[in-house]
């Protein structure tokens, strides 16, 4: 069945505003139509979470990235000192507007490993804890997580209610190899010709695939990727920039727009857990220790993963090389301690490479940016006038 | 007639007095440490690895006890206004922040100087502790060991020993250890030698046996000393001594002393009226303070989950099996610090039975704005255990290292009416 309709045949633009008015509704119309044609669903907090294995249960995968809601309910179950996206997902779940059937959250941050805990003391459903290995640099660090994923796959065969087989995961994994293939494809267009993709464009465009099951997400790209490439845009004169910072709770799509007018974003690490696997996941042998294999060993980066091989701050350097930027805007969610401790590195590698930065904090529940539009103009300006 | 029933009034407060001398005598090893050019490791509460580094003779250096000394000595806003002048946030860990500086003076710090660390190991009981790892990744260009104990995945649900999931997370710590010792091999050019690390076991093994007796015996009443006080005390003990002969005989010492307190009455208040469990990390600003505002009501502490967690499972009281010591290690590593992340994330039935096991009144709730691994989950837990117990719950929120978020004036209004409370809660039983 598909739960996103109306977009076949229809002009890009129209594609484009459909994604987001849907990747902006916090009722999630698209995970209800699954839930309602009988479909069962899995919510996984950010950031990276192998959603081959609760697609080959026939479940759809759903990025619990919370929403610009009011925290009315939720409220009354966390502190003061917390980040947004924490509240809004409980929120989410609380008044009904994500059902689950399954909620899973990872050990990336010390707030997020929280929600197993109060997830089990307020759903009846399953919640856990996939532990993804911190130590990326061990030797057993696969093994271990292939049979960590197996666990996964026991503990979802529970609630579908049948085994799900090994042949299953290894369709999933091309499925989800195309999805990558295409997203990246999206990056490409934005990297090379930027004026053709804006970033709050693209964004909207990947953002869709956390809601909607992967193969219409597929068909998606695969109709509007050709059409992006025939769009008639005039090449501006706008800083390329890279945005790092998102990677967990995700900016406003207004404060991305407010970013676009002034900077082409030609790469970021927005959503990276759907792009956190780099290249095809082989689909012959263990389907479990491929995928484990490629969460270690063929992956991107971010701040709440350390990984000897991966220094962070080489890492945004690359990235800003790679996409021939001329500057990076770092940003964090506020109260989001990985992503506010990584803010220094960046300034300081930053620095010491001559690279011009922008540095700046947001929350997913903030409507205004003038002043941030004002600040970023200013900055753009000194670098395109001295 | 045992010697704990032999009158010996000198015992009382020696644990307190032994803690303080040898906490002293750690800072002078450390600050002699960088001038002999002996090697330090930097390591946190949960999941130290002393056991490991021990036998490498490594100086243990715990960040952590360092930033919290100095918000007891009223030092640390200095601390944290040089970290945040670096480019660290108001709003990120003030132990972090509170350790940058010290490593920006060159390990100037108010109880000694403390050495670079020639290698670092950060579990992932806490995501700060990568984090901060991190920073001396960059600072000094040192070997970071990340060591990933996975812990509890479903609430109330934990894989028994020898099962097969537990195996599998065993067979991953154990892999981990001797790629941890490996590592120690090379940095200190000396072989591993599995006799010290018997001995380090054997110590540990004391320490811990009597460090679960210390917090049984304050199930009496009155009890015997005040978990949020006299325990961090022997909390600092146990892990900055984790291992040593030092450590095992101050552990054997402080149970016959509390032993000798409970066969004579003797508690640590005068006069005990409510008992209470602390919950969260204490308010070391104003620490002294923050005991007086439930001591002056007769509040005393019973038992604290800081002292099960920020001892990383010590509590547990787990032996290590010396015929197979590394296989041993890996599975008390698990359990032990398992233990540790579950009195953080999955506490409220802990809470509940602690309630009963040691006649509780009152909970106190304390989360900080620091520490969002102890503290995210506070609130909604509180509302568990009131679901779940009879007892009243006192939710304040301040701050363990940073003096701006503490409102001394609001803490003494909140918690007066709570003792209010559970004064009128005990008339009205007294009354029925």
């Amino acid at each position: 069945m598909n739960v996103l309709d109306g977009w076949q045949d229809k002009p890009l633009d129209d594609i484009l505003w459909l994604c987001r008015e849907l990747v902006e509704d916090a009722e999630f119309p698209t995970v209800r139509r699954w839930r309602e044609a009988g479909g069962k669903v899995l919510g996984h907090f950010q950031v990276y979470f192998p959603e081959e294995i609760a697609h080959a249960a026939g479940m759809l995968p759903v990025k619990v990235a919370g929403a610009p809601v009011e925290a009315r309910h939720a409220d009354s179950h966390f502190g003061s000192y917390l980040c947004s996206i924490l509240r809004s997902s409980l929120e989410l779940a609380l008044t009904g507007r994500l059902e689950l059937d399954m909620f899973v959250t990872h050990p990336i941050c010390d707030a997020a490993r929280n929600l197993a805990g109060i997830w089990a003391r307020n759903f009846s459903y399953p919640a856990q804890i996939l532990y993804l290995p911190q130590n990326a640099n061990s030797a057993y660090a696969v093994p271990y997580l292939r049979d960590e994923y197996d666990r996964l796959r026991r503990d979802i065969e529970q609630v579908v209610g049948r085994p799900v087989t090994d042949e299953a995961i290894r369709r999933s994994i091309e499925v989800f190899n195309e999805n990558r293939r295409l997203i990246r494809e999206l990056y490409a267009i934005k990297r090379e010709t930027p004026w053709l993709l804006s970033v709050d464009e693209a964004y909207v465009l990947v953002a869709i695939g956390g809601r909607i099951p992967r193969e219409e997400h597929n068909e998606l790209l695969r109709a509007v990727i050709p059409m992006i490439r025939e769009r008639q845009a005039p090449r501006q004169d706008k800083i390329r920039v890279v945005f790092e910072g998102g990677f967990c709770e995700q900016p406003p799509l207004d404060m991305l727009r407010a970013i676009g007018q002034s900077c082409y974003v030609v790469d970021d690490d927005l959503l990276i857990g759907l792009r956190w696997i780099l290249d095809d996941v082989p689909t012959e042998g263990d389907p479990l220790y491929n995928l484990a294999d490629a969460y270690i060993n063929m992956s991107s980066y971010s701040p709440v993963q350390h990984d000897l091989r991966k220094p962070k701050e080489k890492m945004l350097l690359e990235r800003i090389r790679n996409a021939r930027a001329e500057a990076a805007i770092i940003t964090a969610a506020k109260m989001c301690e990985p992503g506010l401790d990584e803010q220094v590195a960046y300034a300081k590698a930053l620095d010491e490479a001559g690279i011009p930065y922008f540095v700046s904090e947001f929350e997913q529940k903030m409507t205004s940016f003038d002043h941030l539009q004002i600040q970023l103009e200013t900055f753009v300006e000194n670098i395109l006038f001295v | 007639m045992s010697t704990a029933t032999v009158a010996q009034p000198e015992l009382v407060g020696r644990g307190n007095k032994e803690g303080a001398a040898l906490f002293r005598q750690w800072f002078r090893e450390l600050t002699e440490a960088q001038e002999r050019g002996e090697h330090a490791a930097y390591v946190f509460v949960m999941g130290s690895m002393a056991e490991v580094l021990k036998a490498f003779d490594f100086h243990l250096v715990f960040p952590e006890i360092n930033s919290l000394q100095t918000a007891v000595r009223h030092v640390a806003l200095d601390y944290l206004n040089e970290a945040e002048d670096y480019g660290y946030s108001p709003d990120i860990c003030g132990y972090v922040k509170a350790d940058v500086a010290v490593q920006l003076r060159g390990g100037e710090h108010p109880m000694g100087r403390i050495p670079r660390p020639s290698l670092a190991v950060a579990t992932n009981a806490c995501n700060t502790y990568i984090k901060w790892a991190e920073i001396w990744e960059r600072f000094y260009h040192v070997p970071v060991f990340t060591f990933d104990i996975p812990g509890t995945r479903q609430a109330y649900t934990r894989a028994d020993v020898g099962s097969p999931d537990f195996e599998r997370d065993r067979r991953y710590v154990e892999h981990q250890l001797q790629e941890l010792i490996a590592l120690c091999e090379e940095i200190t050019g000396t072989p591993f030698d599995v006799d010290k690390l018997r001995q380090v076991l054997h110590n540990a093994n004391v320490m811990s046996r009597n460090w679960a007796r210390v917090l049984e015996l304050n199930r009496e009443r009155p009890a015997v000393f005040n978990a949020l006080t006299e325990g961090t005390i022997y909390l600092g003990v146990a892990n900055a001594l984790r291992g040593t002969p030092d450590g095992a005989d101050y552990f054997v010492r402080l149970v016959e002393e509390m032993e000798y307190k409970v066969a004579h009455g003797i508690g640590t208040l005068p006069e005990e009226k409510y008992r209470l469990i602390f919950v969260g990390v204490p308010c070391y600003p104003i620490f002294r303070r923050f005991y007086e505002f439930f001591a002056e009501w007769g509040g005393v502490f019973v038992n604290s989950t800081y002292l099960w967690f920020a001892s990383g499972g010590f509590n547990r009281g787990f032996q290590y099996d010396l015929e197979r010591p590394l296989e041993s290690l890996a599975t008390g590593i698990l359990l032990s610090v398992s233990d540790a992340m579950d009195s953080m994330f999955f506490q409220d039935r802990v809470l509940a039975h602690m309630v009963a096991d040691y006649h509780v009144d009152g909970i106190v709730f304390h989360p900080i704005k620091s520490c969002r691994t102890v503290s995210t989950g506070l609130a909604d837990t509180r509302r568990a255990v009131m679901a779940q117990t009879d007892v009243l719950t006192l939710y304040i929120e301040s701050d363990m290292m940073d003096q701006r978020v503490v409102s001394e004036a609001q803490l003494k209004n909140r918690i007066d009416a709570f003792f209010e409370g559970l004064a009128t809660r005990k008339l009205q039983a007294g009354a029925a």
